[in-house]
């Protein structure tokens, strides 16, 4: 490849990239998000969401060049960030020009305050964000010519202050609570008066952080594929159970409410909902390779059984305690799996695909039908449905709440985990990779998919019951298509097939937006393209499960010779 | 009595008729091959047999009993294991994990690897990649680990649905030498070939099918004399 062709390819990929930073500015979504400060006064989370995306393309861009270019890379790179700002720079000038709002809504003059730095000439500062954002890109391509482990370690502590800065509001209350409560509400106050400024982290403590995490990084990254192998945190490794990692991830579970407060054990609860969720559907679609997109009906079955069996309102039947009540909403939901399963034995892929959403609408709209309405209460939904309790203590704080959803994720991990590695778990791998030889083998298929049907079933039951109590009334309106949408999106962002990719995926797709808020209305445009965004970079997830990588990456070399030793 | 006793089976899909009336035997430690052009209904035959399509009309016995009751998946336990066409092994799995599933239906681990051995023997180049995931394998590994696997349940009788297909010639010799080997270790087996020479050439007794029928029947050698089956199906004027 020529160099021309190269400084050819870069100008496209920045005009790409202008073309993206043009949609979020135009979007509204960098105006939305200047209203966070990252680091105080210097940085908006606005500015981070335009420049970042010249940034990654050059980085990207750079990383497969071939060896002789490497060295001329950051050229490169300043050419992506220079092209990106032209789309820019054009808006700016032409709000100057004429009412650009007009048509674009959202070119308010705070986003072209924004792109200009707050210069008033749009000329000046134009010429700004193009020679900053050329400047910011030829340092990211600069990155590969660094050594792997201070790329690395920069990387940790630039990511740290991103994060420090984004989450500074919810940290500000926290360590003022943490360490108010050990040291003294003045230490707290303090501590945070340092730090933090106007919801966001202070310039110096900002240089600190990052010069902490970016050693810390550096001492964490292993050197050898010896130590690799070792950093990798087994639970159990020879069949011997790891304690020295286990005991203090038990300490940090068990005590986790307390650290998170109110707030965060309240997000960490939905995220937990959610796991146990996405457990249920990986095994359904990881494990047994069958694409249920009516999931959603397991999770209402299981939170009105435990609405009708434990509410004291006039819809409640039998008044349980919600600890009684919690096996049946298992058990019902598991023989709902077994009634949608028999139906749809003999179907494969896209027809199955199809009937299962129907099912999920069939039982949202008996939800919310008149001829249920006295059992189920119609759209009114079901009242008064207790919390759990354990004798005089009820479980109304979500910090309490949390070990209720603590103790059914942990349940609901070990099951899938042992599953995955039994008989029955090497029973759906061979049926979700071919069903005719699996039955050539020997595997009776109509047994095995009716148990993925119906264990999935049963989490997503578990997952309801516990969202209804901790709810206390429930409504048709909240077992939407959506929720079957995102259950199957958090698995796939996590990594099909993958338990700790559940985890990742649920804390990604659900937890991250909760904090967010401002994010609320542009949700789904997030679901779109970090999806889109996996599918092309990462297509087998966060945290893959070792057969989905093996088949994405059967074709890469070094990954061919490995498996070939 | 024969071993495997075909009689007079019709299978539709839908509503089209694939097999109009087919009847053959195969006789233990024998090696039959069907062969035909495309669509005379060989994998639909071979399918019918391993239970994966119910016939309308018609009796499978094996060794006497009737197997059209059986499912699909009990056959193995009666002794019927298949090679598939395309050979569908499990791509995302290794060469070990394809065999070990393959003994699916057994339980004794020790067996169960002396049988891996036996595989390795006959086709040490599985053994040597024994952890290469299956999908990077070649197509002639492919087949190679399609018919190990097929072994690790220790079948009776084997089917076998174009072994031959998309192979360089170089090794569809191969693989009908690896046929005859695992013939003399005493597997019966039914073969569906549309390299009608190779298959006539190991084969004991061969069947000659023609859009949903047999249409001729005779020892291996003789069909390979046969005018019609030389000019239709060998190549030779």
């Amino acid at each position: 490849m020529n160099i021309k062709k190269t400084y050819r390819d870069a100008w496209n990929t920045g005009w790409t990239a202008g073309i993206v930073a043009l949609s979020i500015s135009a979007l509204g979504l960098a105006e939305l998000f200047a209203k966070r400060n990252i680091v105080s006064g210097v940085i908006t989370m606005g500015q981070v969401m335009v420049f970042i995306v010249p940034i990654v393309m050059a980085y990207n861009f750079t990383k497969n060049l071939s060896m002789e270019q490497r060295k001329t890379g950051p050229l490169f790179g300043a050419v992506i960030g220079a092209t990106t700002a032209i789309p820019l720079v054009l808006l700016i000038i032409a709000s100057t020009l004429f009412n650009i709002r007009d048509i674009f809504v959202n070119v308010s003059p705070s986003l072209i305050e924004l792109l200009t730095f707050g210069q008033e000439n749009a000329y000046l500062g134009g010429l700004l964000l193009l020679v900053s954002m050329a400047l910011l890109s030829y340092l990211s391509a600069y990155t590969h010519q660094l050594p792997e482990k201070i790329k690395r370690s920069l990387f940790t502590g630039l990511i740290t202050i991103l994060l420090v800065g984004m989450f500074s509001e919810i940290l500000t209350e926290r360590i003022r609570s943490i360490f108010g409560a050990i040291f003294g509400s003045s230490v707290g106050s303090a501590i945070v008066r340092f730090l933090f400024k106007s919801k966001a982290i202070q310039s110096i403590p900002a240089i600190v952080v990052f010069a902490i995490a970016t050693y810390v990084g550096y001492r964490k990254i292993p050197k050898t594929e010896e130590e690799k192998n070792k950093s990798k945190r087994a639970f159990i490794v020879d069949g011997k159970v790891q304690w020295k990692t286990v005991i203090p991830l038990a300490v940090l579970l068990l005590i986790l409410p307390l650290l998170l407060g109110t707030y965060l054990s309240e997000v960490t609860n939905n995220v937990g909902i959610y796991i146990l969720m996405g457990l249920g559907l990986n095994i359904v679609v990881g494990f047994a390779g069958l694409l249920d997109l009516g999931y959603v009906a397991f999770f209402a079955i299981g939170a009105y059984t435990m609405a009708v069996l434990t509410s004291t309102g006039p819809l409640g039947l039998f008044g349980m305690s919600f600890w009684l009540a919690l096996p049946i909403c298992v058990i019902v939901a598991a023989l709902a799996g077994v009634m949608l399963g028999i139906p749809v034995l003999r179907m494969r892929g896209d027809y199955l695909a199809i009937v299962t959403l129907g099912f999920g609408e069939i039982i949202s709209r008996l939800a919310i039908s008149d001829m249920l309405k006295p059992y189920v209460g119609g759209a009114q939904g079901i009242l008064q449905i207790p919390k759990p309790s354990i004798g005089s203590l009820v479980f109304t704080k979500p910090e309490v709440l949390y070990y209720v959803v603590l103790a059914g994720v942990l349940l609901a991990l070990f099951v899938s985990w042992r599953l995955r590695d039994s008989r029955l778990g090497r029973q759906w791998m061979a049926m979700r990779e071919d069903e005719d030889v699996a039955e050539a083998m020997g595997i009776n298929l109509m047994k095995t998919k009716i148990l993925a049907f119906s264990i999935g079933a049963a989490f997503s039951g578990l997952a309801g019951a516990i969202f209804a109590s901790k709810l206390t009334s429930i409504f048709p309106h909240s077992f939407n298509v959506l929720i079957s949408i995102n259950v199957l999106s958090l698995i796939i962002v996590g990594g099909i097939g993958s338990l700790p990719g559940v985890i990742v995926g649920a804390a990604v797709l659900i937890g991250l937006p909760e904090l967010l808020r401002e994010f609320a209305e542009y949700r789904l445009l997030m679901y779109g393209l970090l999806l889109i965004v996996m599918m092309l970079a990462k297509p087998e997830g966060f945290v893959p499960s070792e057969v989905h990588k093996r088949e994405l990456h059967a074709t890469d070399e070094d990954f061919v010779a490995e498996a070939g030793d | 009595m024969p071993m495997l006793e075909v009689n007079d089976i019709h299978t539709y899909y839908g509503n089209i008729h694939a097999l109009k009336g087919i009847s053959l035997h195969v006789d233990e430690g024998e090696i039959v091959s069907l062969i035909g052009a495309n669509g005379a209904g060989k994998t639909t035959t071979l399918r019918t047999i391993a239970g994966l399509l119910t016939p309308r009309q018609g009796e499978i016995t094996l060794n006497g009993e009737d197997l059209i009751k059986y499912p699909a998946h009990d056959l193995v336990y009666k002794g019927i294991a298949m090679v598939p066409e395309g050979r569908g092994v499990f791509a995302r799995l290794s060469v070990m994990e394809n065999l070990e599933m393959g003994a699916f239906s057994r339980s004794d681990k020790g067996e169960i690897d002396a049988n891996i051995q036996m595989v390795f023997e006959l086709f040490p180049r599985m053994e040597e990649r024994q952890k290469q995931v299956a999908g990077t394998l070649s197509g002639g590994e492919q087949q190679m680990l399609a018919t190990g696997r097929a072994l690790m349940a220790v079948p009776k009788l084997l089917l076998m649905d174009e072994p031959s297909m998309g192979l360089a010639p170089i090794l569809v010799e191969g693989i009908f030498d690896t046929i005859e080997k695992i013939n003399k270790e005493g597997v019966t087996i039914l073969l569906v070939e549309q390299n009608a020479l190779m298959a006539l050439s190991i084969a004991d007794r061969g069947y000659v099918l023609q859009t949903g029928e047999i249409v001729l029947h005779d020892k291996g050698e003789e069909l390979k004399k046969n005018e019609m089956v030389q000019k239709a199906y060998l190549g030779m004027e």
